[in-house]
């Protein structure tokens, strides 16, 4: 299990293949990025997200552990970046590795539906017209009963 | 024990971080406390179901005890991912 919270950009070609490198006995691996993209009203110059230094890798691990004692997984990888972003750059990545493909796919969509609404991130979009905290969406809360 | 604000709390309070000697016992009592202090606590404590609560960086809820307690952060609902 590999958690990572930075400020830099990550390179997800080199993440994804050492991952999947790394785990010859695992049949599946799955991974998803998160890209910032324009603000729903558009006109996004750039994109600030704000973390609570302290707690953000504690809360990732947390999550990331919670995935592997649910899914039979072999590993998990959790990239999670705050500071200013622009659109296009990829803010987060997560890759899970298991010996089958429903594991990989459920524990991913498990990691992202936590990070969404239980990692102490805050972004902030800035566009001509000021700048705005992204509002929580229900929908993000909802996603969690599920598990 | 140490305050910390983030996001729009931080901004409409002013700082991100500060020292509170306080009785309170529980987060609730704590908040109520801070409300009486100046106008920007109570804009920013006005609706506690848009606030979140974190005891030492553990999220937990506003009936959370401060007992032997050293940090406690509020926030917005989060937005990672």
């Amino acid at each position: 299990m590999r958690v990572v919270v930075q400020e830099e950009p990550f390179d997800f070609g080199r993440e994804a293949q050492d991952f999947a490198s790394g785990h010859s006995n695992m049949g599946a691996i799955v991974t998803f990025t998160g890209v910032v993209r324009d603000a729903d009203k558009g006109g996004m110059d750039r994109m600030v997200i704000e973390h609570y230094p302290g707690m953000t890798q504690k809360a990732l691990e947390k999550i990331a552990a919670e995935a592997v004692s649910r899914w039979d997984l072999g590993d998990v990888l959790v990239i999670h970046r705050h500071g200013e972003l622009r659109q296009g750059d990829m803010i987060m990545m997560v890759a899970t590795a298991s010996r089958h493909r429903v594991n990989a796919f459920e524990a991913a969509e498990y990691l992202m539906d936590y990070l969404k609404s239980r990692a102490p991130f805050w972004k902030k979009e800035y566009t001509a017209d000021g700048a705005e905290w992204v509002a929580a969406k229900d929908e993000d809360e909802d996603a969690l009963s599920r598990w | 024990m140490d305050v910390l604000y983030f996001a729009w709390v931080r901004e409409r309070i002013g700082i991100p971080k500060e020292k509170v000697e306080t009785n309170a016992t529980t987060v609730m009592q704590l908040v109520e406390e801070l409300k009486t202090r100046e106008e920007r606590y109570e804009v920013a404590f006005s609706d506690l179901s848009a606030l979140r609560v974190a005891v030492d960086q553990e999220l937990t809820d506003f009936d959370a005890s401060l007992e032997g307690v050293r940090e406690v952060a509020f926030f917005p609902p989060m937005t990672g991912g």
